[in-house]
């Protein structure tokens, strides 16, 4: 293997990484094992912006937790510049990596200032004096947009997109390599949605960011992500670059999403599909493809075997559909 | 336009809530109407006013808020007359609420076939055998299977999507004439949105009620409503038909909002999107001038000068704007403004 590609270009590698959870375990009861995300191969390169698509449950954000390093995988391996995960200490994990989580009012001591919030990695991490830790603050406060007469103001003083603007400063606070945003937009309203959207590529091309974005909202993904990875019940069924995903999705499950999109036009009604009945119980997931109840293209073989990965270029898809096309 | 009968008029309805720091202008002088079969949606972002107009049709503010209205009236009934009680016979029976989060406006202590069945009983339609043979039937109808088996099962049994079935199915209960859907799909995933979208058309086309849809999606606005609300800090400030609004917005507020989402396909991924500078006014004390001018590219002198009245430039189209987008370049003169808010 080629060290010094691998040092340059990917910042973080995932080989097979699962999850498992024991669910249920009591007294009398034996534990079920939930597999939360499965056997998941995932690269990232810098300065790129990867999108982690999925319904609720699709392991999207165990997957992002593990990436943090606040997860370990029960199996395969993580690897941080060639580096496995495990080689590296926790502290060494937070300077590279840091999140910004979705709900800026839950994510935020109230009782702490912001210059007490934003400071807060470099205090764990004993970086600076208390003037340079200061400079820093306001220096990050401008980098995300605040007027620095808020610096001794509570979270509760501020408004929705002014707190994820906080949680983005501190994120930064440790110039990561990657930032983990688990749905930066969800909470937020759509004007200020779009304010953060733009804070975020501003940043992306100023200190050349890796981002992780982890959404369901398919139309951010458009706008923001180089390449997307779509999740479904623990495992990444498709992959590629997100032009060539949203203009020819293959997976069923992609065209579904893709058509569950409602864009602003009052010409079109809404989509028409069939997925059948809802997500399945993770902790019994259905034989062959887990798509499989719910496809509209469902086959024989889908419902007894699992589909094998097909490779084309930069794009990857795990559907029996395609299997039988490539071979 | 088909003139079908009219479930729903308001007009100048206003709730003030006092606070300790002054009288706060949750909802000011909003004016909407829907009829049988139709849907209005109701527009803007949190904090606009559009969940307290609901809450005030329904009935259902909280004590400390002062609801006032030139007419408010439900199937030709002016609900300003009716004493508490009476209020409360026609809620879910004539006007039904579907909220948000099907998991906090459940009862966690009582069965799905419980609280259905309640409804029906209560507002004496029936016996609670008939309640249980029209609560399965309800649950089958919006697409729940084993409608019989999920009836004794508890609202954390079901999943999300299925919850907010019920919850549909429940207001269905008494076949009411106006339902309210306050963001029906927001806490729900994107298939299972569209799967209750779906629903809802299907159910409105069948029992002919009218729906007020309350959101901040402008996609699912745009695929639902016939006509549209947009609210800004408590006041309308542009009505149309939806392909009016989309097509052709005339107020910079909904021009704004529409120009802040990305859009598959139409927007470019990368560029920036456009925003809205700035925040939402204070809505203590009294109005003094346009809402949005702090906000707006385009505001001039005029704005600051008197409130903006909502001006009515067609039959059900109107805007609250001196310099509406897409009109000839003449502003519309504030003594105007002035004359109208006297």
């Amino acid at each position: 293997m080629n060290e010094a590609a691998v040092k340059s270009d990917t910042v973080l590698e995932c080989r097979g990484v699962g999850r498992m959870f024991a669910i249920g375990a009591g007294m009398f009861a034996t534990s079920k094992t939930l597999r939360a995300v499965d056997d998941v191969d995932l690269t990232l390169k810098r300065g790129e912006v990867l999108a982690i698509v999925g319904e609720s449950g699709c392991g999207k954000t165990t997957l992002s937790r593990m990436m943090l390093g606040l997860l370990l995988p029960t199996s395969g391996e993580i690897f941080f510049a060639g580096q496995p995960i495990q080689s590296i200490g926790r502290n060494e994990i937070a300077r590279r990596v840091q999140p910004v989580f979705q709900d800026p009012y839950s994510s935020l001591n109230p009782r702490k200032t912001l210059a007490q919030i934003i400071a807060l990695p470099l205090d764990v991490h004993n970086i600076g004096t208390r003037e340079e830790r200061r400079a820093r603050v306001e220096e990050l406060m401008e980098l995300v947009g605040l007027p620095r007469r808020l610096i001794y103001a509570y979270p509760s003083q501020l408004s929705g997109g002014q707190r994820q603007r906080i949680a983005i400063a501190r994120a930064l606070a440790m110039s990561p390599e990657i930032v983990i945003c688990d749905e930066p937009t969800s909470a937020l309203d759509v004007s200020v949605q779009a304010q953060i959207l733009n804070l975020l590529q501003e940043l992306r091309r100023e200190l050349n960011l890796t981002f992780v974005i982890v959404t369901h909202n398919l139309a951010v993904v458009e706008h923001m992500a180089d390449r997307v990875a779509v999740m479904y019940l623990g495992r990444i069924i498709e992959s590629g670059p997100t032009a060539q995903i949203f203009s020819a999705p293959r997976h069923p499950y992609t065209q579904t999403l893709l058509d569950s999109v409602l864009t602003p036009d009052p010409t079109r009604g809404l989509p028409e599909f069939a997925l059948g009945p809802g997500f399945p119980n993770p902790l019994d997931p259905p034989p062959g493809c887990a798509f499989h109840p719910r496809c509209p293209k469902v086959m024989p073989q889908c419902k007894t075997q699992r589909p094998a990965t097909t490779r084309d270029g930069a794009r990857m898809v795990e559907c029996h559909l395609y299997q039988t096309a490539a071979q | 336009m088909s003139q079908k009968p009219e479930v729903l008029r308001v007009e100048g309805l206003s709730v003030a809530i006092d606070t300790p720091g002054g009288t706060l202008r949750a909802v000011s002088d909003v004016d909407l109407h829907v009829r049988r079969g139709e849907t209005l949606g109701i527009v803007g972002e949190s904090g606009c006013g559009k969940t307290i107009t609901s809450l005030g049709i329904m009935g259902l503010l909280p004590r400390r808020a002062r609801l006032s209205a030139r007419r408010l009236e439900l199937d030709g009934r002016d609900l300003a007359k009716l004493s508490a009680k009476e209020r409360a016979a026609l809620r879910g029976d004539r006007m039904a609420m579907i909220f948000q989060d099907p998991m906090t406006s459940l009862n966690p202590v009582y069965t799905i076939g419980n609280q259905m069945e309640e409804i029906y009983v209560r507002h004496g339609k029936g016996n609670q055998k008939q309640a249980r043979e029209r609560a399965e039937y309800l649950l089958q109808k919006v697409g729940i299977s084993a409608a019989a088996s999920r009836l004794a099962q508890y609202p954390h049994q079901l999943s999300g999507g299925l919850r907010q079935r019920a919850m549909v199915a429940m207001t269905l209960m008494c076949d009411p004439t106006l339902i309210i859907a306050d963001e029906p799909t927001t806490a729900l995933d994107v298939t299972i949105q569209a799967q209750i979208l779906h629903l809802l058309d299907d159910l409105q086309r069948e029992y002919h009620m009218a729906l007020i849809l309350i959101t901040h999606d402008l996609g699912v606005v745009a695929r639902m409503a016939d006509r549209v609300v947009v609210m800004y800090a408590g006041q309308v400030v542009e009505t149309g038909t939806a392909e009016e609004i989309f097509a052709a917005p005339r107020h910079p507020y909904t021009r704004g909002l529409l120009d802040c989402i990305p859009i598959p396909g139409k927007t470019q991924p990368g560029a920036p999107l456009g925003s809205i500078p700035g925040i939402v006014p204070s809505l203590l004390g009294p109005i003094d001038s346009c809402q949005f001018r702090n906000r707006c590219p385009q505001a001039f002198a005029d704005c600051a000068k008197a409130p903006v009245p909502l001006r009515e430039t067609a039959p059900g189209r109107a805007d609250r704007c001196l310099l509406p987008l897409g009109s000839p370049a003449q502003p519309r003169r504030a003594s105007e403004a002035l004359g109208a808010a006297e």
